[in-house]
């Protein structure tokens, strides 16, 4: 199961809206071992494309290095497919990268883009295995851990 | 001589678990060769027909080797070589 605060669960929507047609795509970061994303690091997708997103190779580097100084791991991936279902597309599966981070995707077809429910979906990419897991919205982690967003990145 | 390499979460498997292992070599293709040597198996998913794989980005000192010369960056006593996997994907199947 994915818990995560209602904050940064609405920050992954609104920059999927944003950046729609287009795919949008980032990190939440958390402490090491926590599974708590309480870090949103909304990222550039460097292909700009409606059916693709990449970070881009300098900030990737960046990324983790940021995480591995504050003892961070990405609990969550997150990316939007603005056209199809909010479910792992073959890319998807075979560039799954972190067998430990909660692969959230969100679809802003369908004019969800605009307005409306946005579907919001978690899942493990395991060695080409794809479970879906269910999503706990929360108000606020138990320990109190506040959420701070982050510097938005230059958008083009 | 030794240089430092990162190594990401998908391929510790290959080193037991470490998350950086010393390599050797002037150039990173020597490197990976001898990290295939003392980690058999971690070649094959960082090359693919003699250059890095589109979605494995390498570092060497923070520059991305795709713009120092790919598998052909000297390499010298004290770098830090990072192995990142790129974080990609989307609805084109």
């Amino acid at each position: 199961m994915l818990t995560i605060d209602q904050a940064t669960h609405d920050a992954i929507i609104a920059h999927a809206r944003r950046d729609h047609p287009d795919e949008a795509c980032g990190v939440v970061a958390g402490a090491i071992g926590s599974d708590l994303p309480t870090r949103f690091i909304p990222m550039l997708n460097a292909a700009m494309s409606p059916t693709f997103y990449e970070f881009d190779s300098g900030d990737l580097l960046k990324l983790y290095r940021e995480m591995d100084d504050n003892d961070e791991e990405p609990v969550i991936v997150y990316h939007s497919h603005t056209a199809t279902e909010a479910y792992p597309s073959r890319t998807d599966i075979n560039l799954a990268g972190e067998p430990g981070a909660h692969y959230v995707l969100v679809s802003t077809r369908d004019g969800a883009h605009e307005s409306g429910p946005v579907d919001f979906r978690s899942y493990r990419i395991v060695d080409g295995e794809v479970t879906e897991e269910e999503v706990s919205v929360v108000e606020s982690y138990e320990d109190g851990t506040p959420y701070v967003p982050t510097e938005q990145k230059a958008e083009h | 001589m030794a240089i430092e390499v990162r190594i990401p979460t998908i391929l510790r498997p290959y080193t037991g678990g470490e998350r950086a292992v010393d390599g050797a070599g002037a150039t990173v293709a020597e490197l990976i060769d001898q990290l295939e040597v003392d980690h058999a198996g971690i070649k094959e998913r960082l090359v693919e027909n003699d250059e890095v794989r589109r979605f494995v980005n390498i570092y060497v000192n923070d520059e991305d080797i795709r713009f120092t010369g790919g598998l052909a960056t000297p390499l010298a006593d004290g770098n830090t070589v990072v192995i990142l996997p790129a974080v990609a994907g989307g609805a084109l199947s």
